[in-house]
C-alpha cells in the first residue's frame, strides 16, 4: 500500500495510520479512497503510516486506536477510527457533508 | 511478616539486578523499592505480572505506580515505561519533582520512558471496526526503547470515558494484560475506586494477580492515609490496613505491629539524669530499650524529668529525640534553663533534636510515620514524646493506644530508650492514663501533689519498674535552679511528711533532742558537784580523825612519862632514906 498522491498541494491532507497490513487496515484505505475520490476527488491526498514500520510517530497524533484516519487539512485536525466503513459517519467525522452536498 | 525480608532501594548499585526473591510456590517477587511495602507483600510485587492499584482520588495512585518505576530504575536496575492517560509529560516531572524524582534525568539516562497518552472524546468518530494495536505499538516501542522491565499503566480507566465502544476496549484490555504477561513485564495498574466494586470499570476482572488498595480518610477533620493488600496470589502478604506518608522522600508504609514479641532485653541501665532517682532504680536508673512513662497532674514537673533524661543522654555523647506536644522548642528551652537544665546546648551540639509539632497537625499514624522515619535518619538512644495525652485528641483512645504500642514496638526492637509523659486529669484515677498504655510500660513513675496544710508538695512515687529492685518510698522532690531535687524522707510516726510539715515535725524534733542534751548535761553537773561535796567531806572527817588520834597519842605518851617520874621520885626518896624496899617501891611505882 502506497500513499496515494494526487496533487502537490493538495487542500485535504489525511493520514492514515494503520499497523500492519491487516484486513481492516486495507479495508479502511479501500474506504478512504473510495470516500475521497467520490467527494473530494482531485483535492485530496492520502499519507499511509505503517506503524509497524514507523512505531515512534505515533506519539505525534496520538494515535491510540487502529486504524486512524486523521485529517490534517484543512484545520482544525479531526481524527477519526475504525475502518471508515460507515460512510455516513466519516462524512460527519471529516466535515464532509457539506462539501458532499455541494458536489451533489 | 517475615524478619527475613530486608529493606531494599537503598543504596544499590543500579546496574545490580537484586536477586529474584521467591514465595512459596516460587512466585518471583520484585521489589517495589517503596518503603515498607516490600515488607507487608514479603518481598515485593509479583514479577512478570500486573498489580492493580486502586482507589479514590488524590488517594497516591499516580505517585505509586511512578515511585515503583523510579526505584525500579534507580535502586534495582529495571527500567521502566510509565503510560499517562490523564497527566501531561511535563506535569508529571514538575509533580513528583517535589518528592526527589527526577523524571526528566531519568528520561535522559534511558532508564524511565514516559509516555502521555491523550484522548479526546469530542475529536473522535468511530466509523467501523477498529483495535488498539496503536497503543500496543506505542508500548511496545517505549519498552525497546529503555530495555524496560517494568510498567506503568495511569489510568488507563480513562479509555472508557474516550472510546466509544466499551466492548472492544475490554477485549483490547483482557489483551493488553496477556501482551504484559508474555513480555515478563511487571506492570502497575492504577484504577479508580468504584461505587461497589474496586474499580469503576471492574479492572479487577483482568488484573487478579495481585490488588493493592489506597484509601484517603479523614476523621473529625484530620486525614489518614491507608494502604491494604487485598489479594495476592500466590503468596502470603499482610492484610491489615497500613497507614502510609508521602512526603519529600515519595511513599513510606508503615508495616507495624510485629506478630511476636521477640525484642532483645539489655541489661545496661541508663542514668534518668536525676542522682537520687537513680538510687531509687536500684541504684542504677532504667534499663537501656524500657519504655518509661511519666504520669502526674498540672504542673509536677513531668517535663522536667523528661528534660532531665534528655540532657544526661546528650551529656553521655548520645543523641535525643524529643517531640513536644504542647510548647514550642524556643519555651521549652527556656523553661529548662530555668530549673537548670541546659538543653540549648545540646541542641546547637546535634545531639538532641528538639520536634515540636501539635498533635492534631495530623493523624496519629502520620505522628507514627513521621516518628519512625526521624529515628530511622536521626538513630537517637532516646526517644521523648511530651506529652502523650494529646495524641487522643486527634483519634480515638484506641488509635493512640494502637500507636503507641506500634511505636514501643519500633524503638524496642531498635533498642531505642523511650519515655513518655502523660497527664493525669483531676477527674482521673491517678493510676491511670488517658491512654491506657500502663501495661506496655517497663517503668512508671508517679509524680503527684500532696495537699496539706495549706500547701502543695510534690510526691514521687514509682509504680512499678519492671526486672530492677526499686524503692517503695513516696518520695518528696523540689524543682529549683539546681533541677529536680529528690529530699530526704522524713518518716514520722503518722506517715511521710512533706514540705513544712516536714520542716516543722524535723525542728520540734531538734528541739527535743536539744532538750534532752541539756538534761543531761545538768544531771552530769550535779553528779559532778555531790561527788564534790563528798569528797570534801571525807577530807574534813580525815582531818579531825588525825587530830582526835593525835590527841590520843599524846595523851597516852603523857600517862607514861608521869609514871616514870613518880617512880623516880620513889627511887630518889628512898635512895635518900636509904632503905633496902626500894625494890617494892619500883614495884608500886610501876603499878
Amino acid at each position: 500500500m502506497r500513499a496515494a498522491r494526487k496533487r502537490a498541494a493538495a487542500e485535504w491532507e489525511l493520514r492514515l495510520y494503520i499497523a500492519g497490513e491487516t484486513p481492516k487496515s486495507l479495508a479502511a484505505f479501500a474506504n478512504l479512497k473510495k470516500i475521497c475520490e467520490e467527494n473530494l476527488q482531485g483535492r485530496y491526498r492520502i499519507e499511509v503510516i505503517d506503524l509497524l514500520k514507523n512505531p515512534q510517530l505515533a506519539r505525534g497524533d496520538q494515535i491510540l486506536a487502529i486504524p486512524t484516519l486523521v485529517r490534517k487539512l484543512p484545520t482544525p485536525v479531526k481524527k477519526i477510527i475504525g475502518d471508515l466503513s460507515n460512510e455516513e459517519r466519516v462524512l460527519v467525522g471529516l466535515d464532509l457533508r457539506a462539501v458532499a452536498r455541494r458536489a451533489s | 511478616m517475615s524478619a527475613r525480608v530486608k529493606r531494599n532501594g537503598r543504596g544499590n548499585r543500579s546496574a545490580r539486578v537484586v536477586p529474584l526473591r521467591r514465595g512459596p510456590e516460587g512466585l518471583q517477587k520484585a521489589p517495589s523499592g517503596i518503603q515498607g511495602l516490600d515488607e507487608i507483600t514479603d518481598g515485593g510485587l509479583p514479577r512478570g505480572r500486573p498489580t492493580l492499584v486502586c482507589g479514590g482520588p488524590g488517594c497516591g495512585k499516580t505517585l505509586f505506580a511512578l515511585e515503583f518505576l523510579v526505584r525500579g530504575a534507580t535502586a534495582h536496575g529495571e527500567p521502566g515505561v510509565f503510560v499517562s492517560f490523564e497527566e501531561s509529560e511535563p506535569e508529571i516531572a514538575t509533580n513528583v519533582a517535589s518528592l526527589g524524582f527526577d523524571v526528566r534525568r531519568l528520561q535522559a539516562e534511558k532508564k524511565l520512558s514516559v509516555d502521555w497518552v491523550r484522548v479526546e472524546r469530542s475529536e473522535i468518530e468511530d466509523t467501523g471496526e477498529y483495535d488498539l494495536e496503536g497503543l500496543f505499538v506505542r508500548l511496545d516501542h517505549a519498552v525497546k526503547s529503555v530495555g524496560a522491565k517494568r510498567v506503568a499503566l495511569d489510568t488507563i480507566e480513562s479509555l472508557f470515558s474516550a472510546l466509544p465502544n466499551p466492548l472492544v476496549l475490554r477485549s483490547e484490555l483482557r489483551r493488553l494484560f496477556r501482551w504484559l504477561k508474555d513480555r515478563g513485564l511487571t506492570a502497575v495498574i492504577t484504577g479508580e475506586r468504584g461505587e461497589e466494586t474496586l474499580t469503576r470499570q471492574g479492572l479487577e476482572e483482568y488484573v487478579s494477580d495481585c490488588v493493592i488498595f489506597l484509601d484517603h480518610r479523614v476523621t473529625e477533620q484530620v486525614s489518614t492515609r491507608r494502604l491494604r493488600v487485598v489479594k495476592y496470589r500466590g503468596s502470603t502478604h499482610g492484610t491489615n490496613e497500613y497507614p502510609f506518608l508521602i512526603d519529600e522522600e515519595g511513599i513510606s508504609v508503615l508495616p507495624i505491629t510485629s506478630i511476636g514479641l521477640d525484642h532483645r532485653a539489655s541489661r545496661e541501665r541508663i542514668t534518668t539524669g536525676i542522682e537520687r532517682l537513680d538510687e531509687m532504680l536500684g541504684g542504677k536508673g532504667y534499663y537501656r530499650g524500657s519504655t518509661v512513662l511519666v504520669s502526674g497532674t498540672a504542673g509536677t514537673g513531668k517535663t522536667s524529668v523528661a528534660a532531665s533524661l534528655a540532657r544526661s543522654t546528650c551529656e553521655n555523647g548520645e543523641r535525643c529525640l524529643y517531640y513536644a506536644f504542647e510548647e514550642s522548642a524556643a519555651q521549652l528551652t527556656r523553661n529548662m534553663r530555668s530549673i537548670g537544665v541546659d538543653l540549648e546546648r545540646q541542641l546547637k551540639r546535634g545531639t538532641l533534636r528538639l520536634v515540636a509539632v501539635r498533635p492534631n497537625s495530623q493523624g496519629v499514624e502520620m505522628h507514627l510515620l513521621s516518628i519512625h522515619k526521624a529515628v530511622k535518619a536521626f538513630d537517637p538512644s532516646i526517644v521523648i514524646l511530651d506529652p502523650i495525652t494529646n495524641l487522643t485528641a486527634n483519634g480515638t483512645t484506641l488509635d493512640a493506644r494502637l500507636m503507641l504500642t506500634r511505636l514501643i514496638d519500633l524503638l524496642k526492637s531498635r533498642g531505642v530508650t523511650a519515655l513518655f509523659t502523660s497527664l493525669t486529669t483531676g477527674t482521673t484515677d491517678l493510676e491511670e492514663t488517658d491512654v491506657a498504655v500502663s501495661s506496655l510500660i517497663d517503668t512508671w513513675l508517679l509524680l503527684e501533689i500532696v495537699r496539706s496544710g495549706g500547701e502543695r508538695n510534690r510526691a514521687l512515687t514509682i509504680i512499678k519498674s519492671r526486672g530492677m529492685e526499686h524503692s517503695n518510698q513516696s518520695a518528696e522532690y523540689r524543682l529549683s535552679r539546681r533541677g529536680l531535687e529528690i529530699l530526704d524522707t522524713y518518716l514520722g510516726p503518722s506517715g511521710v511528711l512533706t514540705g513544712s510539715a516536714r520542716l516543722a515535725r524535723e525542728a520540734e524534733d531538734r528541739a527535743g533532742a536539744l532538750l534532752r542534751e541539756e538534761n543531761a548535761a545538768r544531771q552530769r553537773a550535779l553528779r559532778e558537784t555531790r561527788r564534790k561535796a563528798f569528797e570534801r567531806r571525807l577530807e574534813t572527817l580525815r582531818a579531825e580523825f588525825e587530830v582526835e588520834d593525835a590527841e590520843i597519842e599524846r595523851a597516852i605518851r603523857e600517862d607514861a612519862e608521869r609514871g616514870e617520874v613518880v617512880a623516880s621520885d620513889r627511887l630518889r626518896m628512898a635512895k635518900s632514906r636509904q632503905a633496902f624496899s626500894g625494890r617494892d617501891a619500883r614495884k608500886d611505882g610501876i603499878r
